[in-house]
């Protein structure tokens, strides 16, 4: 449009006010406009702005050196920090267990652990992270059980009373009493120990110094009325390992396994469910021949080990149950090899991930589920001999040989999150073999999440290209017959319904979908079918029999009116298809069609299947089709077809090579956007969907999309998790992905109609 | 033939099959939604007959019978059934048989074989319970005080004088507990918001506190009032009860505080059925949901989608005409708002649940948390408007229709005709004179035409709303007689949420379903009315703008 500008001269008093409030509203509403279009383009860069983190490297500042007074770094054995990562905690081998400020090394406590006379610890074991407790193997064949204890008491701050001071008072604890457990009858030295305690039960699996395994077990039972703790125990030896020296031992935490590590490569598995009768179940190869297991842990949950080597390489291992439920120990994944003989290896307290050292003096973060190194880093300060991570995973503890205790804060909130664990197959934790498995969160703290958008995305897809089989020939062919064939006054009623088609509500459809077609279906699934592939050729034979019938019958109803002549044909055909159902199931599928199918054929049947969501969704579809694909036929200028028609070609031929010809950009624009639109579609699928996120194709199984699983699970995802982000990505890629495509059928819709304007 | 087929005629007359299929759908879905809903609300006859089990026994059978379906034997023998037929297919009927409390099972399926004679007698109660649903039973006396006051041909006229009495009461009680106790309520909480507020800026002296508790004292004894006037009217509406025999023979004796409707479907004329329909469709746009929404009305759906509708009405149009303005008027026409224009009209194709995730996460967990930290901190760790509510969500709706209503505003500016414009401007006008005075007003019509069709898009959106503010049960309405009067903090019930929830998440959705049908009908006319108005606008006004050119 060209600029019209008013030209009035300036002049004084009453016409400078008016020029005055002019230039106002000019500014006002160009304020007003830019500020709505940029607010509108806030959403995709908020939505981004909440992904963005899951997708930034993991952070970790450089490593403190702590100055930790003599006894607290003489021989550690153990360092651990407490939930807010203030204070930290060393172990060492003669049982000093010393606590300092995680900032500057300061000494807050320091205390000897309770032995009897003449005894000397010769072992330590560690527990699961998140029950906090320690043992210490004696010479005289008992052991200790501790617990770090930290009390968080508040203060209110006298200076800002806004502020609550938090003041941690660490100490340790004997939950099983301060006398030593006896573990070997005989009372030889326990050179190798492993211990997990909970409040019911204790289990402690140690080697002796004369060569025996022994698993003793201790059951507490309180009083009720009382409240008095009575311990029950109970101790055998177990079977001896096949070969070499015991190394290590490794008991879960739910205390039903017992990994023994032993001779260079080899890890023995005890069943160890029944502690009065433990039972070897396997012995395994852990790495091949001339290379050596120099370090392993439990990761949390007890389900996974990690095992490196001497070459700095680094697997994971869980038992896998096949078909005749029997469990093996397997192979699941290698992690990015580090470059020296791995030395220490350091679990996550809740998440599957853990922090390896080398005798290089390097570090490596790694995560389990998501196979990735988060983070390397080389100390230079020799060979790690401890590690530790805190318990919300936000700070690292290391001990280099030469004793320098060395801390950093980490921030790792995201690990679950690589390529591999969102779009590939995953081994998960008790599953049989990889797959892909959408799955954000169940009851139990030690779960794996389960992140991957393989299947959702796959639904997503499914439930457009339903929904498209549906809506293209429907809304494109009726596109064409509206705007090329259809006589005015059709097109008068034919318009606002399919206006009202548009605005009819998605829940509405998916309610009707989901509790009217889908049983519905269910109960007459060969008419239905029949109905469908009867239609397209009922169509025909109208035509024919119309064709065929005396002329002086056809005279009266014009060209142009063939649609509203369909639709009682429409309702005669399928009336009868659905009578014809019933019989047909009952000669040709037992009666019961999809009871048929799933038994006899094996396709599995589900009530709310993609069939009844392609037609509901396209329902939602055909008319935002129908509407741009019309107009572009419609607006075909008059003086092309006029032409072709003049030149002898009949309307049909006219049509074909001449309106669909020059309109097809537009009809692909009215696909495009339409399929825009079947992606996104939320309660649709929501509702007519089982929402089980499987991935297979066939027209009688349901899936679940991204969409639905952002309605499902936003409200409950809380803010800040990788949950949580995840959910803004699927949001984002949906969004991202319906823009583009509407970008792109926009910019062909114009140059269409830039085309139509020259010819 | 062969020339039929070449001159292209089938091929037509399948583009036309194309147009009909699409529009047998159309009508197809509205006509469902009307039948299933329009009779919902029409007294069904109560069925009695035998049902004969596999053993042999027979068990009478009292109920209505919604709905009925051909099926296939094999499913009924898979389901235990012992039918003795070489038919692959029978009937099979859906009895409603209420008493749930009593029996167990509401709504069971029964296969025609098994079934004898339905009979209809006239002596059969119905009765729309407060609680456990709907009650079937042979009606045999009236009680006062466990004393029978009426019995045989007497008890029915008894029973309709005293349920009349024990209605006025139960309004009474209604009306206590929700509009006087809920203010008492709102106050008293009010009363502790600024205690605490007090507290946190550290002026919470003793005399302060002594004046809150003042003010507490008189509120907590009109409280203890009216518990005191509640109870006795409880006391007063638990006098009367009906006994009946229900279908396996036992009598039951019924509270009439319990009965909040009770009709004899059996004995009603036409023109008592009518009457009762338009009752019921009364009570179920004015009444309050029960039994977790599958019962009574749905009032508080239809002020909640209102309420959201009219915030976002006066949000989205002032800001869409704005930005339709500057686009259409002030802008430099070049690429760079070509691009916008386009990006513009692409946001009306992105999917609504984005919308409510960009809600969810920038109004209410950031901008909703922020206001509670500087203005609300009294509540905290309660939310006020850090948690989903009314005013989010028609943010989130008006973001949603905004495009919608740019679209159309700038649609009907360029079809303002530039004579009109020029002529303004010939006589002296300045270009906001002009716009403000001739070519906004001209235009109106249009803008109204894309407010219509976004309230109408509104109207019908769930899956942003879920995110952002809609519950299945709204303790209160966000409008009531407590000042400030209009709650923007508060959750709502939406007629589109309501349809979700009760037909998918109810746990008796067979009773729901009627309800759910009857919901949907509501919302599609709404919606239908909506467009339709939007779509005669447009034409009048493209016939007048037409008229214009010529000038």
């Amino acid at each position: 449009m060209e600029k019209i500008e008013s030209n009035i001269s300036k002049v004084g008093g009453y016409t400078g006010k008016r020029m005055a409030k002019d230039r106002l509203f000019k500014h006002f509403m160009t304020f007003g406009g830019l500020s709505v279009i940029i607010a509108i383009s806030l959403i995709f860069f908020y939505l981004a702005s909440v992904v963005a983190p899951i997708f930034m490297p993991v952070k970790m500042e450089d490593l403190n050196s702590l100055p930790l007074t003599k006894s607290a770094r003489q021989d550690t054995v153990y360092l651990g920090t407490e939930e807010q990562a203030e204070i930290g905690v060393s172990m060492s081998k003669r049982g000093v267990v010393a606590f300092f400020d995680m900032r500057d090394g300061k000494p807050i406590a320091e205390e000897k652990i309770a032995l009897p006379e003449g005894v000397e610890p010769v072992s330590f074991a560690a527990g699961d992270l998140s029950q906090k407790t320690v043992g210490y193997g004696l010479s005289d064949g008992r052991m200790l059980l501790l617990e770090q204890k930290f009390d968080v008491s508040f203060a209110r701050d006298p200076n800002n009373p806004d502020k609550d001071i938090r003041t941690i008072k660490p100490g340790i604890n004997y939950p099983l009493g301060t006398a030593p457990l006896l573990v070997d009858p005989e009372g030889h030295a326990l050179k190798r120990l492993s211990i997990q305690h909970t409040d019911d039960e204790t289990t402690a699996a140690a080697l002796t110094d004369d060569g025996r395994l022994l698993l003793v077990s201790y059951a507490s039972t309180s009083n009720m009325l009382t409240g008095e703790v009575s311990t029950k125990r109970e101790g055998v030896e177990l079977p001896p390992v096949p070969n070499g020296d015991i190394r290590q031992l490794l008991l879960d935490v739910k205390q039903r396994d017992l990994y023994v590590l032993h001779g260079e490569r080899f890890v023995t598995h005890y069943d160890v469910m029944n502690k009065s009768s433990p039972r070897l179940v396997q012995t395994v190869e852990l790495v091949p021949g001339g290379e050596t297991v120099t370090a392993a842990t439990i990761l949390s949950g007890g389900f996974s080990l990690i095992v490196g080597t001497n070459n700095g390489n680094l697997a994971q291992w869980f038992q896998v149950r096949d078909e005749n439920n029997n469990n093996h120990l397997t192979h699941i994944r290698s992690f990015k090899p580090m470059q020296g003989s791995i030395t220490t290896i350091a679990p996550e307290y809740f998440r599957k991930g853990f922090l390896a050292g080398d005798n290089k003096g390097d570090i490596g973060l790694y995560y389990a589920t998501s196979k990735r190194l988060l983070l390397d880093r080389a100390t230079g300060k020799g060979p790690i001999t401890v590690a530790a991570i805190s318990p919300r995973g936000n700070a690292i503890l290391l001990e280099g040989n030469d004793g320098s205790v060395m801390t950093a804060k980490v921030e790792n909130d995201y690990p679950e999150v690589s390529f591999y664990s969102l779009w590939q197959k995953v081994w998960y934790e008790s599953y049989q073999e990889p797959e892909y498995n959408w799955q954000s969160s169940a009851a139990t703290s030690d779960f794996e999440p389960k992140f991957s958008l393989a299947p959702l995305t796959f639904g997503t897809l499914k439930a457009a290209f339903y929904a498209m089989l549906v809506a293209i020939p429907l809304a494109v062919l009726g596109a064409i017959f509206a705007a090329y064939f259809m006589s005015p006054k059709m097109r008068g009623v034919v318009k606002p319904s399919i206006e009202i088609m548009e605005a009819l509500p998605t829940v509405i459809l998916g309610f009707l979908a989901g509790l009217w077609l889908a049983p519905y279906i269910d109960n007459n699934l060969a008419g239905t079918l029949l109905a469908i592939f009867l239609l397209p050729f009922s169509f025909v034979i109208t035509a024919y029999v119309w064709h065929k019938l005396p002329v002086r019958l056809t005279q009266g109803v014009g060209a142009g009116w063939e649609a509203a002549l369909l639709i009682p044909v429409i309702l005669l055909v399928m009336g009868v298809a659905l009578q014809l159902g019933h019989p047909i199931e009952a000669a040709l599928f037992d009666g019961d069609m999809p009871h048929y199918l799933s038994n006899k054929w094996g396709w599995s049947y589900e009530q709310r299947n993609s069939l009844v969501v392609g037609v509901a969704m396209g329902f939602a579809v055909i008319p935002t089709i129908f509407s741009i694909a019309e107009d572009a036929v419609f607006s075909v200028p008059k003086h092309l077809t006029s032409g072709s028609l003049a030149l002898g070609a009949t309307n049909w031929q006219t049509l074909w090579n001449v309106v669909l010809l020059t309109a097809s950009p537009g009809i692909f624009s009215a696909v495009m956007i339409g399929m825009g639109r079947a992606v996104g579609e939320t309660m649709i699928v929501l509702m007519a969907t089982g929402n089980t996120a499987v991935m297979d194709l066939s027209i009688f199984t349901g899936f679940r999309t991204l969409s639905a699983n952002v309605g499902v699970e936003m409200g409950e995802a809380a803010v800040g998790t990788t949950h949580y982000r995840l959910l803004f990505f699927s949001a984002l890629v949906l969004f991202a992905f319906t823009f583009m495509v509407n970008t792109l059928a926009e910019l062909v819709r114009q140059r269409l109609r830039e085309k139509y304007s020259h010819i | 033939m062969k020339n039929w087929i070449k001159s292209g005629e089938p091929w037509i007359w399948t583009t036309a099959g194309a147009v009909a299929l699409s529009l047998v759908m159309v009508y197809a879905v509205v006509w469902l939604t009307a039948a299933q809903g329009l009779t919902h609300f029409w007294p069904k006859p109560v069925v009695e007959t035998v049902f004969t089990g596999n053993d042999g026994q027979a068990v009478r059978l009292l109920g209505e019978v919604p709905d009925k379906e051909e099926v296939s034997l094999l499913r009924l023998r898979e389901a235990g059934y012992k039918i003795d037929t070489q038919d692959k297919f029978t009937y099979r009927y859906l009895f409603k048989l209420g008493n749930r409390d009593i029996t167990g099972t509401d709504f069971k399926w029964f296969p025609a074989p098994m079934l004898d004679k339905f009979t209809y007698p006239q002596d059969v109660l119905a009765i729309e319970r407060r609680e456990w649903g709907n009650f079937y039973g042979h009606l045999k006396q009236v009680k006062e005080d466990g004393k029978v006051v009426a019995e045989g041909a007497q008890a029915w006229p008894e029973l309709l004088k005293r349920m009349e009495r024990s209605n006025a009461l139960f309004r009474e009680i209604l009306y206590i507990e929700k509009v006087e106790i809920g203010k008492l309520n709102y106050a008293l909480e009010k009363l502790r918001l600024q205690e605490r507020k007090l507290e946190l800026q550290n002026r919470l002296t003793d005399a302060a506190r002594a004046d809150i508790q003042k003010q507490r004292e008189p509120l907590e004894a009109n409280f203890l009032k009216l518990q005191e006037k509640i109870e006795r009217l409880r006391h007063d509406i638990g006098r009367d009860s009906l006994s009946a025999e229900i279908m396996d023979g036992r009598i039951i004796d019924v509270p009439l505080a319990k009965v909040a409707d009770a009709i004899m479907p059996n004995a009603m004329s036409v023109w008592e059925k009518i009457g009762h329909y338009v009752r019921k469709f009364w009570e179920f746009t004015t009444d309050d949901p029960r039994e977790a929404n599958t019962e009574g009305g749905i009032f508080p759906a239809i002020f909640g989608t209102v309420m959201m509708v009219l915030l976002m009405s006066v949000m989205v149009t002032p800001l869409g005409i704005m930005a339709a303005v500057y686009m259409r008027e002030y802008a430099k026409q070049g690429p760079m708002i070509r691009m916008i224009r386009i990006s513009v009209n692409n946001l009306a194709g992105v999917p609504s649940i984005v919308y409510g995730v960009f809600g969810l996460g920038f109004f209410v967990y950031f901008l909703g948390g922020n206001i509670d930290h500087l203005f609300f901190p009294e509540a905290l760790p309660a939310p006020t408007f850090g948690s989903p509510g009314i005013l989010w969500a028609s943010l989130t709706l008006a973001l949603l229709t905004l495009p919608v209503v740019i679209v159309a505003t700038e649609e009907g500016l360029s079809r303002v005709p530039r004579t009109i414009r020029e002529g303004s401007l010939a006589l002296g006008a300045t270009k906001a004179e002009t716009l403000w005075r001739t070519v906004l007003p001209i235009a109106s019509p249009a803008m109204m035409t894309g407010l219509i069709l976004a309230v109408a898009r509104a109207a019908g959106e769930v899956a942003p709303l879920m995110l952002v503010g809609v519950v299945k049960l709204a303790p209160s309405l966000p409008l009531d007689g407590n000042f400030p009067f209009l709650h923007l903090e508060r959750k709502f019930m939406h007629l589109g949420f309501h349809i979700y929830d009760v037909g998918f998440q109810s746990p008796n959705v067979e009773a729901a379903r009627p309800l759910v049908y009857a919901t949907a009908l509501l919302l599609v006319i709404i919606i239908v009315v909506l467009n339709l108005f939007a779509i005669r606008l447009r034409n009048r006004l493209r016939e007048r703008m037409r008229g214009l050119e010529g000038v």
